[in-house]
């Protein structure tokens, strides 16, 4: 297989397009916990019920479509290799938690993989809708929609005063989590986000990494979601986390300025250096490639690299990780045969440019 | 100013919380705000399972160890339907299905306060099919609110349409109370 191929089918299509503030915010999510009103939960529920609800969401869902998202694959988590787990699970398509559950353990996928349910996870039913760039409201109106369209079948377990009932008290409510990953390269760099994530906690939205572990934000890519679930409407804790992206997509911005009026030509070094890097390096340790790809994607921001598309750094955060490097190779490879892979096929993506 | 929970202690903490977009002033002594949930910021490195395990010890302490072990052998509160016990609940930090959160209803006030920053109701989507009157009942609450503006306004012309309104919903719920009886 070629790369454009392995390519074609790696990355999710919807994550091509270019969506609102695309330069700064790569994505909108929506994750809605829901559960069946009279089955336990499945920390808790007896084999025969999960495997009810598995049968359930194969038979009702199998190649359904709803609106733009069409053709839902069921996909039975015991049915996948570990490479195959782990590639869901860098695509943020699956949870790892879920990878971890095997039997009636399952997830529901359209064939854009904008939308993706996951069946008998901590909750008996997980959707999650993505969007490219900043459209955190039209990820939510197409949550809701999407959330009648599945409760036609489905009795969910709702309490009037508690709202929609979760394993676990952190969810209960709206069941809802909101986020958006965002890329800040300047904020990291001027270190002014160690000052600011303090501050959007106390608001009660949880900043953390995507990649890498902790709270360690590997290539700079930040996600940030409401913690709270009870009390407040979904459009309020949707418009509470918007204002905060907005500020922070504000003040991203002024430090990019701040930095290229301050000392332009050290930036262009600094980015041409990376550029450098991902072109000419032959053995390349994740951490170091999502640095050099995060200073290329910003690079293309700035307008010093005009040769290259800006979702290079979504696509390649998303290929170079250790799942994707071994589907990619067909076979599971050392950590060493992963970096050199991992440099090859960098090289290779920056030549398709051309 | 003494503390409006116990009503013994005097308040010490002071702040002012904001539920559902409602100001209120809470005046509380320490041991009040710990037990109920008041201390709404955990400090860094919380985990919802030191949150649940701190807050049920402290519940445990006040009543005596002794006096607890005996007590909850006998009288625990227990799931009808999943049969997880309140201790499982504290120790796994997860309830076991829908029923619990009615089983546990007593406990859960304080639990939800700490991790929804002072919330305890729900207050957002309601499922389009099953939510039922629930609908209607929202409606009708808003409508209601409306209602006391105008009024406190003197627009009784629009005051009046709305109250026409609200007659009309409530003949509604009661015609879908009828059907879902039937
Ligand atoms: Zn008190
Ligand atoms: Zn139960």
């Amino acid at each position: 297989m070629t790369l454009q191929q392995f390519m074609n089918e790696a990355i999710s299509p919807w994550m091509r397009e270019d969506g609102p503030d695309s330069d700064i915010v790569l994505s909108s999510r929506i994750r809605l916990a829901r559960n069946f009103a009279q089955v336990s939960f499945p920390i808790i529920a007896e084999e025969a019920d999960l495997n009810r609800i598995h049968q359930f969401f194969e038979q009702e869902y199998t190649h359904a479509s709803f609106q733009d998202y069409k053709d839902f694959e069921f996909i039975p988590i015991e049915d996948l290799s570990p490479i195959e787990k782990r590639v869901l699970v860098e695509k943020h398509l699956i949870s790892p938690h879920l990878a971890e559950k095997s039997k009636y353990a399952a997830s529901l996928i359209s064939k854009n993989e904008q939308v993706s349910v996951m069946i008998n996870e901590e909750d008996h039913i997980r959707m999650q809708l993505y969007f490219p760039g900043f459209q955190l409201n039209k990820a939510l109106e197409k949550a809701f929609e999407f959330d009648d369209w599945l409760e036609e079948k489905v009795d969910y377990a709702f309490d009037e005063s508690r709202g929609y009932l979760t394993s676990c008290p952190t969810n209960v409510g709206t069941g809802m989590r909101a986020s958006v990953m965002m890329h800040l390269p300047a904020l990291t760099m001027t270190q002014q986000i160690n000052r600011m994530i303090p501050a959007i906690n106390q608001l009660g939205l949880v900043v953390r990494g995507i990649y890498g572990e902790g709270s360690d934000a590997v290539g700079n890519i930040f996600q940030i979601s409401n913690q709270i679930t009870l009390g407040k409407s979904e459009s309020d804790i949707v418009e509470d986390l918007e204002s905060v992206v907005r500020q922070l997509i504000d003040h991203e911005r002024k430090a990019r300025q701040r930095l290229m009026d301050q000392s332009s030509t050290r930036m262009e070094d600094h980015i041409y250096r990376s550029y450098g890097i991902l072109k000419y390096s032959r053995i390349i340790e994740s951490k170091e490639a999502a640095k050099c790809l995060s200073n290329v994607r910003l690079g293309i921001d700035l307008g010093f690299i005009d040769d290259i598309k800006r979702n290079i750094l979504n696509e390649l955060m998303v290929l170079t990780q250790p799942g994707f490097l071994q589907q990619y190779a067909k076979k599971s490879l050392t950590s060493n045969e992963r970096d050199i892979l991992r440099a090859s096929l960098i090289r290779e993506r920056i030549q398709l440019e051309k | 100013m003494e503390c409006q929970e116990c009503q013994k202690r005097p308040a010490t903490l002071h702040f002012t919380q904001v539920i559902n977009g409602n100001k209120t002033e809470v005046h509380v002594c320490e041991v009040c705000a710990k037990e109920k949930g008041y201390m709404t910021y955990p400090e860094e490195g919380y985990s919802l399972h030191h949150l649940l395990s701190g807050l049920f010890n402290f519940d445990s302490s006040q009543m005596g160890s002794q006096q607890e072990s005996s007590f909850t052998k006998k009288d625990e509160l227990q799931c009808p339907k999943c049969e997880m016990t309140l201790s499982e609940f504290k120790r796994v930090g997860k309830f076991g299905c829908a029923e619990c959160y009615h089983t546990f209803a007593g406990r859960l006030d304080p639990i939800f306060r700490r991790v929804h920053s002072g919330n305890t109701k729900h207050h957002g989507k309601i499922p389009k099919r099953k939510g039922g009157n629930l609908h209607l009942k929202k409606q009708v609450q808003e409508y209601k609110a409306n209602l006391q503006q105008l009024i406190a306004d003197e627009a009784f012309e629009e005051a009046a349409k709305i109250r026409d309104k609200i007659k009309e919903l409530q003949a509604e719920m009661k015609d879908k109370e009828a059907g879902d009886n039937s």
